[in-house]
């Protein structure tokens, strides 16, 4: 079990700690449902320095990037963000991640905690000795915080002359913060709540999570954790990768068709599988819903036919919405069954509870 | 540090017991409410029904978690307290008060001498 680097600060914070993808992760300090709020209204900050990423730089970088991911990377400048997939030669999804450029020629691969050596070798397999790049893992060297919520731009800049209330979503500029150098501001996040994330070295880790907690406090700022982080990302219909989607599902299939290009000058691995299936349309898809009779639909909870009972599939993510205070979740429905508006059933424990398919986002 | 009133008798699933006349007032502990985090929804799916000693008789759900409740000893559900429909963070706020769950009609009273004293169960939580 690997601890982050802020790893007493969390302890002093009295955080409950869970394993995830082999870290020792702050789930919550206050309360989820208090965490969850103050990012909404105000301001959160989160440690997911258990993400990973990969430097990839050289002539033929951007050639690495178009055949390996969904999205088309060409469309990038240094400065810019794109969220994208890594895929397989079936079109298959091996991880989901954001492509920063960070130069001509050099991008940064943000990818999850615990596809990092799968996604590092299947990377790697890739790249051909004839091809000018090189590779770098700095996950294990590199915090990430997110810091999130409405007040995020005004709570930081006092902490950086980068212009964080005109930044772009999906831009970034590296920069100093709070007295440290080459600190990547990134105006992006994975709670639908605005806010920047923050790439730098660990040993700034504690100066710059002090400095945030300090310059968050008038505007009511709380540490929070994965379990806020997660009800946060499913109000907003974001998928999360071992859950809503895995090698076996397509971005077709997963509601990623657009940040699937298939015109790119270098196509992707997939592109013929992915051909066949915008073609033909995907055999299933993710579907966001809502819980009509009282209960709570969890991940790996049955999807029913609404007449005749009989199982279509299976939640995904499933939670109380602290926002909206209803049950949400997702899952796979067979296409001719992911209408909108139609009425299907939950098997929760011994019962079938009712559920509508409504549109993601939920909020 | 949890509250775990003397009063009352407990069982390892971190379950508390109150007799009140011939029936028993069940609700999560202190601790058990502070461990699962904030209370969404409270299920009780055994009303009126006779339900043995450590069988689930309902489940609390907190926001990233399902805990079943089971039977401190074999009776018969009762009541259900139908303010957590609408309020299951009572469970939270106020566990030994407003936050209780259910109330049973045991088989036989005399078995709640098998539950746990304040004390011992202070010690399985290692309070």
């Amino acid at each position: 079990m690997k601890n982050l680097a802020l790893f007493e600060r969390h302890q002093a914070l009295g955080a409950k700690m869970m394993a995830f993808a082999g870290y020792n992760m702050p789930v919550s300090y206050s309360s989820i449902t208090q965490e969850h709020q103050a990012v909404r209204e105000r301001l959160g900050v989160f440690d997911v320095s258990h993400m990973g990423q990969f430097i990839i730089r050289g002539k033929d970088a951007l050639n690495v990037v178009q055949y390996l991911t969904s999205n088309n990377a060409a469309k990038l400048a240094p400065g810019k963000v794109q969220y994208s997939c890594l895929l397989n030669e079936k079109g298959g999804i091996v991880d989901d991640l954001l492509v920063y450029q960070l130069q001509d020629n050099g991008y940064m691969l943000v990818v999850n905690a615990a596809n990092i050596d799968k996604d590092k070798a299947w990377i790697l397999k890739h790249i051909t000795p004839e091809q000018d790049v090189e590779f770098l893992d700095i996950s294990s060297r590199t915090t990430l915080l997110a810091v999130q919520g409405p007040k995020a731009a005004q709570a930081l800049q006092s902490l950086t002359k980068v212009d964080l209330v005109n930044m772009t979503y999906y831009t970034f500029e590296k920069g100093v913060f709070a007295d440290c150098e080459n600190v990547l501001i990134s105006a992006t996040g994975y709670t639908g709540a605005g806010g920047f994330e923050l790439y730098f070295d660990n040993k700034h880790a504690e100066k710059i999570w002090d400095a945030v907690l300090e310059a968050g406090r008038d505007h009511g700022i709380l540490p929070c954790g994965l379990g806020a982080r997660d009800t946060l990302r499913l109000e907003k219909g974001y998928c999360l990768y071992g859950n809503d989607m895995n090698e076996e599902n397509n971005p077709y299939e997963a509601g990623l068709g657009w940040i699937t290009k298939l015109k790119k000058a270098t196509p992707s691995i997939a592109q013929e599988a992915l051909m066949a299936v915008k073609t033909d349309g995907p055999l299933k898809k993710l579907i966001g819903f809502e819980l009509v009779d009282k209960g709570i639909a969890r991940h790996g909870y049955p999807i029913l036919e609404a007449d005749s009972g009989v199982p279509i599939g299976e939640v995904t993510s499933g939670t109380k919405s602290p926002s909206l205070g209803k049950a949400i979740g997702m899952g796979y429905v067979p296409t001719a069954q992911a209408i909108v508006g139609s009425t299907i059933k939950i098997g929760v424990r011994k019962k079938q509870l009712e559920a509508k398919i409504v549109k993601t986002p939920f909020l | 540090m949890s509250n775990i009133p003397s009063d009352l008798k407990y069982t390892k699933d971190h379950e508390w017991v109150r007799v009140q006349d011939d029936v028993l007032v069940i609700g999560i502990t202190d601790f058990a409410q502070g461990e699962l985090g904030d209370i969404v929804y409270v299920e009780i799916d055994t009303l009126d029904e006779e339900v043995e000693a450590e069988s689930a008789f309902g489940s609390v759900e907190a926001v990233k978690t399902v805990s079943e409740l089971f039977m401190p000893l074999s009776g018969t559900v009762v009541e259900f307290n139908e303010r957590l429909e609408d309020e299951p963070e009572l469970v939270n706020t106020d566990p030994y008060g407003e936050g209780w769950i259910v109330k049973v009609r045991p088989n036989d009273m005399t078995d709640i001498e098998e539950l746990l004293t304040a004390e011992a169960y202070g010690n399985e939580i290692g309070a």
